[in-house]
């Protein structure tokens, strides 16, 4: 019970930051309370919300994924590579970079299971690996002309972006993934104690290479979306992307040592960094500042939360 | 000169040292005598400052003494070898002897040449060939063990306390450390020493303490001791009416073990389990009884031999195998390879069985609920709820948890490594009717304990390891604690 009433406790104290922070920037700004700003914001999160929620399954197996930014840049070019008007159905652009985020996501969970390498390794290579492909398959210029069909990707369904749409879906999916499918219990108890749950017949390796496929998917889709909403496919995008989603995610309470985490905690964490940001630039704060208040929060909400955890 | 003042130690709410007085002088070797478990290393660990005491006091110099960490009690003059070895792997041999207390020259630097020096000098002491430059990684068991030893004489305590210094060693390394104990001996210093060896214990020691249970059973010279009485003293105790009636197995094999070997670890174990039957792996600590038993389960497979199931041959790489094939585990290391601590009670019962509680890849959280709710009346866990992380149950419903975990499969044969280590008698008692029920209803049954009395009371058949091979196969009607001892101890 005591857990679960941390967790609670947790995601409610998280909530409170939240609209503290909405409150706060209200008073402070006459542009942040308004259904323009809030769709603003909802778009904005959505790239890091997708990536945070791939990023939550690999972190609650107590691995890591450095390589999202990289890979977001390479599933962007290989998909506007194959996205000239006329060329595909809108269809093939997408399968391809999904399928490029999969793979990449697949590689580094062979390296980590069978390979027996640290996932920071692993990952930390494909970070560079990833970007070197984005460059070399672009030619280290972005690539453009893209069609209408992809684009459109970045518009809106029914007054909603559709980036926000898929990021809703995806965190639904994963919410109902990790509670309702054997696979979601066993990626906890993978995290929780590898040894003892290979020892209760847990498939162990198979677990850990579905956490990091599934990121790499995902991943994939955070790139698709990414050149959709840019109209082009850029190798130099994502820099620094994997810092934000492993912040929101370990803000939201998943521990870096695996077996513990909720997507529910995820999704405020994505939240309370995506009004950060909107606030400071709102505020018209330089993005020098930016960075460095940033960081100052990100570090603050955990050593409080683990604080709080001790006592 | 140290003095163990009505010492107490509770772990988790379960007493594993009741109060105990033991004085220890200069110039003797004391050795603290007990089965695995009986609170030797505890009170050790509480005289080197290891553990605080939840009772009692350390008496130092007829002083009070207040050890708050090991460094406290070295700066004091006590120093301890352990048991589980702690080396420094990427250091050298030279530089892990002299840890924490480094020959320096002016300015805080290392002087190499004395430390060098110093190290050699205390692996002469110990008539030890090993070179002190090299890597400590490089080192067999054996080699490392001296090292420790090494480091301890180094301290210049006045009192050492070794914790099975030996367990690792050869004879002619044994002989040369028994030479620097006399050493040490002559010079006044307190040795206080543990081993699982009779013959050591005749040798070295001036008086001995047996424990057990956690109890001080009495201190007596060892001049007026000898082997069967320093046996019967340490495990003689009444535990009649806590085992139940043994039902007689039947002649259906189950499992037939044959030629399983991995070196260095065993080799040629053969043994059978018939349904209905409760077959006891007994041997000392490292006689390589979790290891066989791991390898039936799958954890660390045999190299060579054969393992047969109703008559099937099978090839199980890891327990997911010995799980499809009716075989269920529960292991030694509770902590390490049982609990998933952040899970509820509920969800770490159901972990190995989830398939049978859902639909295709989805779970049924009723099913699931119900399942977990009636194991844990049927083995009385005690917990609030199912969903109530299992690290905060006490180790007895802990260890109940997992034996519910294990059975809800319904295995043919369950392997049970010390599934009553720090568990209290109430919940011991428990464990024990269980087992019997199980024989009763036709499942075979591998037990691996360190308790002679359990082996003797629960199990039909004991197979005794020594060193890695089967030294002996008994009946247990027939068979009592000396024997058992007998076949087991190294000679």
């Amino acid at each position: 019970m005591l857990t679960l009433d941390r967790n609670l406790l947790h995601r409610f104290g998280l909530l409170l930051v939240i609209l503290f922070v909405g409150l706060a920037l209200s008073l402070l700004t006459d542009t942040f309370l308004s259904v323009a700003n809030f769709t603003n914001v909802a778009r904005q999160i959505s790239i890091n919300g997708i990536l945070a929620v791939g990023v939550t399954f690999v972190l609650l197996t107590a691995g890591v994924d450095l390589s999202l930014g990289s890979v977001v840049a390479l599933s962007g070019v290989a998909c506007a590579t194959f996205a000239h008007p006329g060329d595909h159905s809108v269809f093939v652009p997408i399968a391809v970079g999904l399928l490029t985020g999969a793979a990449c996501g697949l590689v580094n969970g062979v390296l980590v299971t069978r390979g027996g390498v640290a996932p920071f390794i692993v990952t930390l290579g494909m970070m560079t690996i990833a970007r070197g492909l984005a460059l070399i398959v672009s030619g280290g210029r972005p690539v453009a002309d893209m069609s209408n069909e992809l684009t459109a990707l970045a518009g809106d369904f029914l007054g909603v972006p559709i980036p926000v749409l898929c990021f809703a879906g995806v965190a639904f999916a994963a919410w109902f993934f990790l509670r309702n499918f054997r696979l979601g219990r066993h990626i906890y108890a993978v995290g929780g104690n590898e040894n003892a749950a290979r020892a209760a017949g847990v498939p162990v390796e198979k677990v850990k290479l579905f956490a990091y496929g599934l990121c790499g998917l995902l991943t994939g889709l955070a790139g698709v979306v990414l050149a959709a909403r840019i109209t082009t496919g850029q190798p130099n995008a994502g820099q620094a992307y994997e810092l934000d989603a492993i912040a929101a995610v370990v803000i939201g309470g998943t521990s870096l040592a695996g077996g513990v985490g909720t997507i529910t905690g995820t999704l405020l964490g994505v939240l309370l960094i995506g009004v950060i940001n909107n606030g400071l630039d709102l505020m018209g704060v330089s993005s020098y500042y930016q960075a460095v208040i940033k960081g100052v929060i990100i570090v603050g909400a955990v050593w409080l939360d683990r604080r709080q955890a001790r006592s | 000169m140290l003095r163990a003042l009505e010492l107490r130690k509770d772990f988790a709410g379960l007493t594993v040292l009741y109060p105990t007085t033991i004085d220890f002088l200069p110039g003797e070797v004391h050795a603290l005598m007990g089965e695995n478990g009986a609170g030797k290393s505890t009170l050790m660990k509480i005289l080197a400052g290891l553990y605080r005491p939840d009772g009692g006091q350390v008496e130092w110099r007829e002083h009070h003494a207040e050890f708050t960490s090991p460094h406290d009690a070295l700066v004091a003059g006590i120093a301890m070898i352990h048991q589980e070895l702690m080396p420094i792997p990427d250091l050298t041999v030279a530089e892990n002897i002299t840890l924490g207390s480094e020959p320096c020259s002016a300015f805080g630097l290392i002087a190499r040449t004395a430390q060098l020096a110093r190290a050699q000098e205390l692996l002469d002491e110990l008539e030890s060939e090993i070179d002190p430059t090299r890597m400590m990684r490089t080192l067999t068991v054996a080699q490392t063990q001296v090292v420790e030893v090494a480091k301890a004489l180094g301290r210049q305590a006045d009192v050492i306390l070794m914790d099975e210094p030996t367990a690792a060693l050869s004879d002619h390394e044994v002989a040369a450390l028994f030479r620097a104990i006399a050493r040490l001996k002559a010079r006044g210093v307190a040795i206080v020493y543990t081993t699982h060896k009779m013959d050591e214990v005749f040798r070295l020691a001036d008086r001995i303490s047996v424990l057990r249970d956690g109890r001080l059973v009495g201190t007596a010279q060892a001049a007026e001791l000898n082997p069967a009485k320093l046996i019967t003293m340490m495990v003689g105790r009444e535990l009649a009416d806590v085992f139940p009636v043994r039902h007689p197995p039947s002649d259906d094999i189950l499992l037939e073990a044959s030629g399983l070997t991995r070196e260095p670890a065993y080799r040629d174990i053969s043994f059978q389990v018939r349904r209905g039957e409760v077959v006891a792996l007994a041997g000392l600590m490292g006689a390589g009884r979790t290891e066989v038993v791991s390898a039936i389960f799958g954890l660390q497979p045999a190299s060579e031999g054969q393992i047969r199931l109703k008559g099937t041959p099978l090839s199980i790489r890891n327990p997911q195998d010995a799980l499809a094939a009716g075989i269920g585990m529960v292991t030694e290391d509770r902590k390490g390879l049982g609990l998933i601590p952040a899970l509820g009670v509920g969800q770490n019962i159901t972990l190995s069985a989830l398939r049978d509680y859902g639909r295709g890849p989805l779970i049924n959280h009723p099913a699931e609920a119900a399942a977990s709710r009636t194991q844990m009346s049927e083995f009385s866990v005690k917990a609030n709820s199912p969903s109530q992380p299992i690290a905060q149950l006490s180790g007895g419903n802990q260890q109940k948890a997992l034996l519910a975990r294990c059975l809800l499969g319904g295995p043919d044969l369950i392997i049970l490594d010390e599934p009553t280590r720090g568990i209290d008698i109430g919940a011991k008692a428990e464990i024990y009717a269980l087992i019997q029920k199980l024989a009763r209803a036709g499942k075979g049954i591998l037990l691996v304990s360190s308790e002679l009395p359990e082996v003797l009371s629960l199990a039909h058949r004991i197979v005794v390891l020594r060193r890695g091979s089967v030294s002996a196969t008994l009946d247990a009607a027939s068979a009592d604690q000396e024997t058992v001892l007998r076949h087991a101890m190294p000679l």
